[in-house]
């Protein structure tokens, strides 16, 4: 195998796959990528055997071949040569070792057979459709800072992507909880995607997902079956298993009934909730609001008694009412609502409390109070 | 030189003749009593280390005044290890932390007691109430030690520190049965040192004047943080007595063995700035046991895990803490220990949420082997309020913290054994003595 290519390409190639491999790995092979020369073009191959990211660019291919070597030690080799420099990358000797050279660096890394590393075999992805990049982005955007870290339910570790009907009109959904708050994103359903299955595309798979699409404006490929799913962009293909679990029945936890409409300016809102969380504790983040006709009163104390109150301006002609939040869920919540004015429907200070973007209706976020 | 009698308090300013740090064999010329104690530095001390002497053992000789000359062990089955060895027991070598059948072996006509917790900890508190009658700065370190500080408390007990102390002890004695030994000093470092040079009914004291001296020859294991592997580090480095720790530069010793190396230096020269925090926060909350056999069924370890759950959990509840990382503990039959821990999503004080966070971390683990010991612990703490948060899609958690809020409540009225879950049941309702039956 020999072949050169300018470093940027390179550099660019690389960083698309090597976030997908672990930095500890008690696996050898699966801490490389594999290099693969063929047809004019230099394809790279990295994976955690769950998520798997294939990108490929053209470059002078000298000899056709393929090898693995550590991901992270090329990339970090690549990135510190320098600009504009042209690589060669070529076999040496029977393939044990691969050769980087630029200019007067010549650096020899230890390879792996390319025939250790995991195949990525054909798979059979039945529903495809196509998502614009900002579709894409507002669907995860929305809905990620919800996904749960915990364990044991970990059918929550993921968004769930399905197709349903909303209204009169099928639309395709996402979800993430982790059982205190929910987000919900909706949009018509795209042409392919009526009858896909449910699926739960796990966090790190929809992080580095996210990473790939500010560097396009190209419709983005999506195609699935019930245990994988398949994202590209151009020469760019990600690969993901789905996880394998069971996402709970969501639509039985928001609430319909609601009928105490607060509706607020949500930058000063959210600038206020953020002013006065400032005292609350580290552990505890809870702020409480005061809500009464014209007027939500925000307040905060610490342990060591420090206090901080806020009034922020409503429409709201219901009873008065206090209840609590964790104010880090709220600002999560206000930071996805780009529209002018919130709007948060209460029940009572126990019982689940919704908002939403008042001139946006494909979020739907859901949030549990705390007890103050 | 200031001296001072244990027995009257009187204190003397021209110390008898004899008199030394512990002034063996002088009088004191109020009442004659022997427990003299004689320091240059006697009057300027303030921070105290008490330590009760076998506290266990002493508690229950206490209780059972027909055990007062015999051996008593306290500590579980033949299988677990001394928790406490009273002063005759010591006599044939046993040290508490030594396996039980080591310690039968050596004496095998002792009293083995199995330990009551709740009568040593309410020991434990009234001796605490006492020691903050003397001032608020009280350091729980355990059940049965604590650090004092007692600068500026002089006007109020009308005595200098050595004194108050000195009747502190003597209350303990006279109230509550139990006898406490006393190191007094000027940091934390030397005062716990202190405590240990004369027990039982021990009052020694450390100056500032002989710090440096009293260090020199001590092992470097003194030093409070050195174990086993630093201990053989610093060995085979050369270092074995504080007095080598101090002829080595702090930033040789920094740079040598990373941030302990500075502790190292400044103790060995005596210097501890530590204060006295009454209120060290808890920082974790565990229970263990070590079984009667080894075992490796999963299923019998997960019958001992759950008391242990709820054993956490009610201190949890107790302290108002709610703890965020699960950890289980496990040692092999070969002695290895490991430990696997878990963060949860929230906050919980909850004896179920321990139990499912622990259960397949000891799944995982229940691989054949045999274990001698299982334990499991909560850890970064929050407030107690914090604690299992209602979750849209656990609407059972609410109803089981109910339940267990229940049985909580039955046990605070009829004790422990009055009601347990099914799942606990296999040792639950095993009674504490008696004979085993096979499984």
């Amino acid at each position: 195998m020999k072949l050169t290519i300018e470093r940027a390409a390179l550099l660019k190639t690389l960083a698309h796959v090597q976030s997908a491999v672990e930095r500890r790995n008690t696996i050898p092979i699966l801490s490389n990528v594999l290099i693969d020369a063929g047809e004019g073009r230099l394809s790279l191959t990295a994976t955690d055997m769950d998520l798997t990211v294939v990108d490929s660019v053209p470059a002078e291919i000298g000899e056709p071949g393929a090898t693995t070597a550590p991901v992270h030690m090329l990339y970090d080799i690549v990135r510190k040569l320098p600009e504009g420099a042209q690589i060669e990358l070529s076999s040496v000797g029977d393939g044990g070792q691969i050769k980087v050279e630029a200019g007067r660096s010549v650096f020899t890394l230890v390879t792996l057979p390319r025939e250790d590393f995991p195949a990525t075999g054909e798979v059979d992805l039945p529903h495809a459709f196509t998502l614009q990049p900002g579709e894409l982005r507002n669907l995860i955007d929305r809905t990620r800072f919800a996904i749960s870290t915990e364990e044991t339910r970990y059918y929550l570790n993921g968004i769930y992507l399905h197709a349903v009907e909303s209204g009169d009109i099928d639309v395709l959904r996402a979800v993430a909880t982790d059982g205190h708050r929910l987000a919900r994103f909706e949009m018509p359903l795209p042409d392919g995607a009526a009858g896909m299955p449910g699926v739960i595309v796990p966090r790190k798979t929809v992080n580095e997902l996210r990473k790939l699409i500010d560097e396009t404006d190209e419709a983005v490929g999506v195609s699935l079956s019930d245990t994988r799913i398949r994202f590209s962009f151009g020469a760019t293909l990600l690969t993901s298993k789905l996880i394998d679990g069971t996402f709970p029945d969501y639509e039985r936890v928001i609430p319909s009934g609601n009928d105490r409409i607060v509706r607020v300016r949500c930058q000063s809102f959210r600038e206020a909730v953020d002013r006065v969380s400032t005292i609350s504790s580290e552990k505890s983040r809870a702020v409480k609001l005061k809500i009464a006709a014209g007027a939500i009163t925000l307040s905060a104390s610490s342990a060591e008694n420090d206090t901080a109150t806020e009034e922020v301006e409503i429409d709201y002609d219901g009873p008065d009412m206090e209840i609590g939040f964790n104010s880090r869920y709220l600002l999560d919540i206000t930071q996805q609502i780009e529209g002018e004015d919130a709007r948060i429907s209460l029940a009572d200070s126990a019982s689940p409390t919704v908002m939403s973007d008042v001139s946006d209706s494909s979020a739907l976020y859901v949030l549990m109070p705390m007890r103050v | 030189m200031s001296a001072l009698c244990r027995d009257c308090l009187a204190r003397h300013e021209a110390p008898p003749q004899g008199a030394s740090n512990r002034a063996r064999g002088a009088r004191c010329p109020a009442c004659g009593g022997a427990r003299l104690v004689a320091h240059p530095e006697l009057d300027d001390l303030n921070i105290a280390h008490i330590d009760c002497d076998a506290f266990y053992a002493s508690v229950e000789k206490r209780d059972r005044p027909e055990l007062r000359d015999q051996p008593v062990i306290v500590g579980g089955g033949r299988r677990g290890v001394v928790a406490a060895a009273c002063y005759v027991a010591r006599l044939y070598g046993i040290r508490s932390a030594m396996p039980m059948f080591r310690a039968l072996k050596a004496c095998p006509d002792a009293v083995v007691i199995r330990p009551d917790m709740a009568k040593y900890q309410h020991a434990g508190h009234q001796i605490r109430d006492l020691m903050r009658e003397l001032t608020p700065l009280v350091e729980p370190l355990s059940i049965d030690e604590a650090f004092l500080d007692l600068t500026g408390t002089e006007a109020l007990h009308g005595g200098s520190p050595a004194r108050s102390l000195a009747r502190l002890v003597k209350r303990i004695e006279e109230e509550l049965g139990l006898t406490a030994s006393i190191g007094l000093s000027y940091n934390k470092f030397l005062a716990k040192i202190a405590s240990d040079l004369d027990k039982p009914r021990g009052f020694a004291v450390i100056g500032r004047a002989e710090a440096a001296e009293f260090l020199a020859d001590q092992p470097v294991r003194i030093v409070w943080g050195v174990g086993q592997a630093l201990g053989a580090a610093l060995a085979r480095d050369g270092l074995r007595t504080v007095g080598d720790l101090r002829a080595r530069e702090e930033i040789d010793l920094v740079a040598r063995y990373g941030a302990i190396g500075r502790r190292l230096s400044r103790f060995a020269r005596g210097i501890d700035e530590r204060r006295v925090e009454p209120n060290a926060p808890t920082k974790s909350l565990s229970a263990e046991t070590t079984f009667e056999q080894d075992i490796a069924a999963s299923e019998a370890l997960l019958a001992r895990l759950w008391p242990l759950c709820e054993k956490v959990s009610a201190r949890l509840k107790k302290a108002e803490l709610a703890g965020i990382s699960v950890t289980l503990k496990l040692k092999t039959a070969g002695f290895r220990q490991l430990t696997r821990s878990r963060r949860l999503a929230t906050p919980t004080q909850m004896a179920e949420v321990l139990y499912r966070a622990a259960k397949p971390l000891l799944e995982r683990e229940a691989d054949g082997r045999h274990f001698r010991l299982i334990g499991v612990g909560a850890s970064d703490l929050s407030e107690g309020e914090l604690a299992d948060p209602p979750d849209l899609f656990d609407p059972e958690r609410e109803h089981q913290a109910r339940v267990e809020s229940a049985i909580d409540a039955v046990r605070a009225k009829l004790g422990d054994a009055a009601i347990a879950k099914g799942r606990g049941f296999e040792t639950a309702a095993r009674p504490v003595r008696g004979p085993r039956r096979k499984c």
